[in-house]
């Protein structure tokens, strides 16, 4: 077949150079240069400059504007800076307004996310685990329930949680956010995908045979081995339960247990309140006090997130 | 009729409601007859008891409020939560009405959205407590917006009696003389958009609070309800009126294509590219705190009039606090309201920037001679008391305005955004409502 030579002869002519003619043109650059060196393609490189700059624009939207005084917000051209530089005023009025209730929030998120996350993470490595190494009858109708709760999104399911807690009486509490949280279909997927990758089977028949007993091959070779995944689920659930703000927003009335999406958003309709404060610029620099931690723990975890995402995508 | 209403509630997703039973199906006339009257002594006696009320408000002049209340009656705490503001706070209010669990004892209810919950029967009747006395002691406007049915609702907490506010800058660098009627206003948007192709009058990217207000004031009256009949109809003399005139506008494109409440907005009141509002008078506090920038530049005028030499005026936002059905404490509740409404909190509220629904607050000359420095010490009260005293008290929203006007945009919207006429935006608003108003059970005449 020497159709797609022909098509573009030009391309082929130099990528070709010293492999037969007849090799399907799409493998052959890949043959010519050495791994770990790829060869760079102009289009991709400007398409992925766009997708950066896209997702670095509202970044450096909210870090300009964290800068400037309410006044400062609607007088100056959004993405440069004001004459006034506020940031450190801001920052410590966003502390201290409507007596510090900022600092609750964000005590109230990290409460959410350590038990929510947390727990979430730990329950899907141990199902995942146990999905991964064990068989047992069941197994296929279990993945089609995980499979299908990953479909569904947990904001359908928000208003029949609502109910459902509201008869318990567990409304307006923490624990209506947290145990919603809890649940992660697809932390839980990506678990029993990654332990089936990196536990080979041997490795706990061994431990077995040398003595071990499920707990301790679960915790002293498993756990390990599972590392990388395990971080991985737990940036997903951190994220989502950082950012949640629906299954809150209709479970927490009690501004004493907001979470830091409710709490700025309440500010936020202080400006669309007959009589309230507009206060754009505490929501301003809320949201990127809000956004730093979770900046943060994904530069630092980066290593493993990375490895973790791969995971299953090579077949050895 | 029995079928007829529980066909009504089950629609409107008050599954709550028909565990109310009879009292919810059996017509207007019986609401008040399960209460007995409460007495005075009984509301001193809930007091001197004490006890914990929670009350959903995001009016932010409440918590002042709440604090003396507490330090007045030593026994009784005030739990005062912001449950959001208006429709997030409706939505809350309806969930938790649905779970029969973690109902407030009271709640803030816009006027525009009290029918709705009158006509179900989710509010308590304030009758037994003696309410209806105290209609004297409030404004026509807002008593007008806590009545159903013959029964009382709720007390009216604050009101916008509306007026134009304009930015006296813009007005005098291009010598525009403030108009006093909305023809003149219309004269006024042209010249000043001549002037300055950046600047509008007003902004209106489709408001339907704005819109029913307006027509409030031309004398339409779109909306008549009687009980669970309801008549819609926007092809009335007053309807005709304000779309002749608001046409032109849009036609010119002389309306700054702005939503209220965004930053932008705040940025063009700022600025003087959007040179006036008509709208409640509680928006002075809104201008003191969001456009800091401008102070000194706006003055208040009178609401320009469809005719000249005319004095009618209508009511924009405002709210009331009323007690849910299925909150408790009810006594105590009642002495809540009454005291923030009625009692020393409207001092309170009124000193904290409230514009209140009181006539003794409105008419007193110590709220009339109130300079307000934003205003460059203008006493801007006498020119809101005077629009109270002036709002026609015959106005009706419809018993499911909430959601009418959650259509208002897919309607009327069109007619900002692309060539439809605002009278086919109009009708086709009419036709939506009356469509909805069907499928919940409403006899809806057409």
């Amino acid at each position: 077949m020497t159709g797609p030579v022909t098509t573009a002869p030009g391309r082929s002519a130099t990528a070709s150079s010293g492999s037969s003619g007849s090799m399907p043109r799409l493998r052959t650059p890949r043959r010519r240069h050495v791994p770990g060196r790829p060869r760079r393609s102009v289009l991709l490189t400007l398409l992925t400059g766009l997708v950066l700059l896209h997702s670095l624009l509202p970044l450096a939207w909210l870090t300009i504007s964290a800068t400037k005084s309410q006044q400062g917000l609607t007088r100056s051209f959004g993405l440069w800076f004001d004459h006034d530089f506020a940031l450190w005023h801001n920052i410590s009025e966003t502390f201290t307004y409507h007596d510090g209730v900022f600092t609750r929030w964000l005590l109230n998120t990290l409460l959410y996310v350590v038990l929510g996350a947390g727990g979430a993470t730990f329950l899907a490595v141990l199902g995942g685990y146990a999905l991964a190494t064990f068989d047992f009858p069941g197994r296929r109708a279990v993945f089609a329930v995980v499979i299908g709760a990953v479909a569904v999104p947990g904001t359908a399911l928000a208003v029949p949680t609502f109910l459902m807690f509201s008869r318990m009486g567990l409304t307006n509490t923490p624990w209506a956010v947290v145990i919603p949280s809890l649940i992660s279909p697809f932390g839980l997927y990506l678990m029993w995908v990654f332990a089936t990758e990196a536990i080979p089977a041997e490795l706990l028949e061994a431990a077995r045979i040398d003595g071990a007993g499920e707990t301790r091959a679960f915790f002293q070779v498993a756990l390990p081995l599972l590392a990388p995944g395990i971080v991985t689920v737990l940036l997903f659930t951190t994220v989502a339960t950082w950012n949640n703000y629906f299954l809150p927003l209709i479970m927490i009335k009690d501004p004493d247990w907001y979470p830091l999406t409710l709490g700025l958003n309440s500010w936020n309709a202080q400006a669309a309140t007959a009589g309230g404060e507009a206060v754009f610029h505490l929501v301003v620099t809320g949201s990127l006090i809000t956004i730093v931690p979770l900046i943060a723990a994904f530069l630092l975890l980066q290593k493993y997130w990375q490895s973790g995402l791969a995971a299953g995508s090579v077949k050895e | 009729m029995h079928k007829h209403s529980r066909h009504l509630l089950r629609g409107i997703g008050l599954v709550c409601a028909l565990a109310l039973g009879s009292t919810a199906c059996g017509g207007s006339g019986d609401g008040g007859s399960d209460h007995r009257a409460v007495s005075a002594a009984d509301i001193r006696a809930a007091l001197k008891k004490g006890g914990t009320i929670t009350v959903w408000a995001w009016e932010p002049t409440l918590e002042q409020v709440a604090a003396d209340f507490e330090k007045a009656h030593p026994g009784v705490t005030v739990e005062l939560v912001n449950a959001g503001t208006g429709n997030e706070q409706y939505k809350a209010l309806q969930n938790a009405m649905s779970a029969r669990k973690g109902v407030p004892d009271v709640a803030q209810i816009e006027y525009y959205a009290m029918g709705q919950y009158a006509l179900t029967k989710q509010l308590t009747d304030l009758g037994p407590f003696g309410a209806g006395k105290l209609s004297a002691g409030f404004s026509p406007g807002p008593w007008n917006g806590v009545k159903a049915g013959g029964s009382v609702y709720g007390l009216p907490m604050d009101s916008g009696p509306m007026a134009l506010f304009y930015n006296k800058r813009v007005f005098d660098k291009y010598r525009i003389k403030v108009p006093t009627t909305w023809d003149e206003y219309v004269d006024a948007a042209r010249a000043l958009h001549r002037a300055d192709p950046k600047a509008y009058i007003t902004n209106d990217a489709g408001d339907a609070g704005f819109t029913t207000s307006l027509l409030w004031q031309a004398g339409s009256r779109p909306y008549k309800v009687d009980g669970t009949k309801v008549r819609i109809d926007f092809s009335d003399q007053g309807a005709r009126t304000y779309t002749g005139t608001w046409q032109k506008l849009l036609d010119e494109k002389l309306l700054a294509p702005v939503n209220s409440w965004t930053d932008d907005w705040y940025k063009g009141l700022g600025d003087g590219t959007v040179a006036t509002l008509a709208t409640g008078a509680w928006m002075p506090a809104n201008f003191a705190s969001g456009v800091k920038d401008a102070a000194g530049d706006w003055r208040v005028a009178p609401l320009p009039q469809w005719t000249a030499g005319g004095r009618a005026s209508a009511e924009n936002g405002g709210s009331a606090l009323a007690l849910p059905e299925l909150g408790g404490n009810e006594a105590l509740a009642y002495a809540f309201v009454a005291y923030a409404n009625a009692g020393e909190g409207v001092r309170t509220r009124v000193a904290g920037g409230a514009f209140p629904a009181t006539t003794a607050q409105l008419n007193s000359e110590e709220f009339q001679d109130t300079g307000f420095p934003y205003f460059g010490g203008q006493q801007a009260n006498k020119i809101f008391a005077e629009s109270a005293a002036n709002v026609a008290d015959d106005w009706s929203y419809l018993p499911y305005q909430v959601y009418a006007n959650s259509v208002f945009n897919d309607t009327v919207g069109k007619a900002y955004v692309s060539g439809t006429r605002l009278t086919d935006g109009l009708k086709s608003w009419q036709d939506a409502s009356v469509e909805y108003g069907d499928e919940q059970g409403f006899t809806v005449e057409k």
